[in-house]
């Protein structure tokens, strides 16, 4: 077959399918990001230590409690998430009224806490967590061998994402939210609980990227620095998608991934780089984003 | 009046009472503490340090000992800017550690331009006593050339004729990679290819492939620390060793094969300078930081421990703090410590002691959380360290 500028074919799949799976984690967590700006116009620094802490909770109920990875991918979102609506109802909701300077720097802080307690305690060797038995394995596609494990994180990724999507754009419970976004007062008039839709929202953008972390927890070492590598990328990824836009966030979470999956092969080195580069190309031509709108 | 003589008398008596001159010195340890290689020098190196010079008792032989230390972060200009400020500002007389082989290098520049001593043990780059050697650097514990004739020359001799390397794309992995392509090919192998990832990196899934599809017998990890960890890893989900191609781990540290476990990383070969489990005094040292920091010292921490020994031994037969005397008397005395046995300081820096070659044991064998290794062949310094003919470090080679 052809060659793509040396490249077998075979090889190229393989890739563009491993770019599809780092994808994935960049969409889920753009999402939450992306759910959170959006909706409540905060900078969520705090993004990646929790979904640091995602995986954490993960480990810490196989090794201290003994519940296994699929009752984790509900426990530690709601965990996780219960810790979220506690520091917004605390911190976060006083710097509403606020310049959005001090939303980042208040989330960017504790983000740096966060990690930083989590280090002093674990180290940052990286604690192991076994893939679970399920899932254990892989498949031969002919051009690559596939761990069971990485095509359930796509799978899970997508329908995540878009029944996210679905609740956010196709239901009344997110028409609410939408609406309390855009006039807060007037939705408010109309007996809608809208701080407790706001904190609620907050919760549910932690819980996406805990359960990104709990994806993460056997393929990547637990260890209390996986956010802080993990974060400026998503963050470009948002920014390139649309700051309040979710499927923008979505699509570009995947397109992104499969991009940075390229460039792996024809220029490893520049790997890390290659999303800023285009993040600086897209403010450039459209700085709203390109499933953004301005508003 | 009388209360001034009387002041003055006071005085007087108490500079006569005044103790014999005492040397001062101040060690910094520089090192990364919070990100990729904090677990194997990090808080620990400090311990070592502080436990180096309570051994040698060096209150009890009049040298005042300061540790101060710092965070690099595993980056050239933070470390080479704390370098400069410890030297011109603080005071500092040596500087310990310095893993990260990009900030050791610039470290040991900095040092020279002072005149200060470095005495580095936690970077791998064979240039700190090569290309880039100074009289100011002294290289401890190990470098890139003693690993390439230890696990390379191992791994080849045993049928891995051909090799893909997964480098770290900053100075060391490119290091580790020529070393280790020197060995590999002196010994009748072929390099087939190599890929850097960025460092430092989470995700080597892609690389991986690159190396599966390379075809390569083996694929030589020249990185080290959680990327290491994380490549085996991956490796072993992605069935790479299943489908027959071995993974050889260049740099591995004792507390990257406690996190990989026993499971996944059994068989795996690597060569360290030392391990806590050979002999009683490694045992009895080893015990005394376990207690302190909760894990067993790795051999970078136990090079700054040997380091500062040595360092106060020279201080204690120059006598005062001269630091290119104490360089001198250092290269001239033999090192003899419970944790490297006997050895001998270089011309060019270089710290020639024995390597070991060891291999991880399988879960059967462990019997304890940190028992881990089994010794496969000690290589005696000469045959582990680049002869220093053939390293091309010009001051040494002038006269």
């Amino acid at each position: 077959m052809f060659e793509l500028l040396g490249i077998p074919p075979q090889v190229l799949m393989g890739q563009l399918l491993i770019g599809l799976i780092n994808g994935s984690f960049y969409a889920v967590l753009s999402l939450g990001l992306a759910v959170i700006f959006g909706l409540l116009n905060i900078i969520n620094f705090t993004h990646g230590a929790q979904y640091m802490m995602g995986a954490f909770v993960a480990w810490m109920l196989l090794n201290y409690v003994g519940i296994g990875y699929w009752p984790a991918l509900i426990l530690a979102p709601v965990v996780v998430g219960a810790i979220g609506i506690a520091l917004e109802r605390v911190m976060i909701s006083r710097l509403y009224k606020l310049d959005h300077l001090y939303g980042l720097l208040l989330t960017f802080g504790l983000a740096l806490i966060i990690q930083g307690l989590f280090r002093n305690y674990y180290g940052v060797s990286g604690l192991p967590y076994a893939i679970p038995p399920a899932l254990q394995g892989g498949q031969n596609l002919g051009f690559m061998f596939l761990p069971n494990y990485r095509g359930w994180v796509i799978v899970a990724s997508v329908i995540v994402c878009f029944g996210t999507w679905f609740m956010i754009e196709k239901t009344r419970l997110g028409a609410y939210l939408r609406a309390a976004t855009e006039n807060p007062e007037l939705v408010g008039a109309f007996g809608i609980n809208v701080p407790r839709m706001i904190t609620l929202t907050y919760g549910f953008g932690v819980g996406l990227a805990a359960f990104a972390g709990v994806l993460a927890a056997p393929i990547y070492s637990v260890n209390p620095n996986m956010g802080a590598d993990l974060i400026i990328v998503v963050f470009a990824v948002v920014v390139i998608g649309g700051m309040g836009s979710i499927m923008g966030a979505i699509l570009t979470g995947f397109g992104l991934g499969i991009i940075e999956g390229l460039t792996r092969v024809f220029y490893p080195e520049g790997s890390a780089v290659v999303i800023f580069v285009i993040m600086a190309i897209v403010l450039m031509i459209k700085p709203e984003g390109l499933f953004g709108n301005t508003a | 009046m009388i209360k001034r003589m009387a002041l003055m008398t006071v005085a007087a008596s108490a500079l006569a009472a005044a103790p014999a001159l005492a040397t001062d010195v101040k060690l910094g340890v520089l090192n990364d503490q919070s990100g990729v290689y904090a677990d194997l020098s990090g808080q620990g190196s400090v311990v070592a340090a502080r436990m180096a010079v309570e051994d040698f008792d060096a209150a009890g032989k009049g040298i005042n000992v300061e540790i101060i230390s710092a965070d690099h972060q595993n980056k050239p200009d933070i470390a080479s800017n704390i370098a400069r400020q410890w030297y011109d500002q603080d005071g500092v007389d040596v500087i310990l550690d310095v893993p990260t082989s990009s900030t050791a290098l610039a470290v040991a520049d900095v040092t020279a331009e002072f005149e200060k001593i470095f005495i580095n043990s936690g970077a791998a780059t064979s240039d700190l006593t090569r290309a880039n050697c100074q009289p100011t650097t002294i290289h401890w514990t190990y470098d890139t050339a003693s690993l390439a004739n230890g696990t390379g020359k191992a791994v080849t001799e045993a049928g891995g004729d051909t090799w893909f390397f997964l480098t770290a794309d900053y100075a060391f992995g490119h290091a580790l990679e020529r070393d280790t392509t020197a060995v590999v090919e002196a010994n009748g192998g072929q390099v087939l290819g190599s890929v850097a990832h960025p460092f430092p990196g989470t995700d080597f899934s892609s690389f991986l492939l690159q190396a599966q599809a390379s075809g390569a017998k083996v694929i030589g990890l020249a990185n080290a620390g959680a990327d290491t960890v994380n490549s085996i890893k991956q490796a072993a989900e992605f069935g790479i060793v299943q489908a027959g191609q071995k993974l050889a781990g260049l740099l591995l540290f004792i507390n990257n094969v406690h996190s990989l476990g026993t499971q996944t990383a059994q068989g795996l070969q690597m060569t360290t300078a030392f391990y806590w489990d050979m002999n009683d005094d490694t045992r009895a040292f080893s015990e005394r930081f376990k207690e302190e920091v909760g894990a067993v010292p790795s051999m970078v921490q136990a090079g700054v421990y040997a380091g500062t020994l040595h360092y106060l031994k020279a201080v204690e037969a120059v006598g005062e703090n001269d630091p290119a005397a104490i360089v001198a008397k250092m290269k001239e005395m033999e090192t003899d410590d419970p944790l490297f046995g006997k050895g001998y300081i270089r011309k060019d820096g270089r710290v020639i002691h024995d390597m070991y070659l060891m291999e991880v044991k399988t879960p059967d064998e462990s019997t304890g959380e940190w028992d881990l290794l089994k010794l496969v062949s000690t290589i005696s310094g000469e045959d582990a360290f680049l002869p220093m003919e053939d390293g091309g470090c010009a001051f040494a080679l002038a006269d």
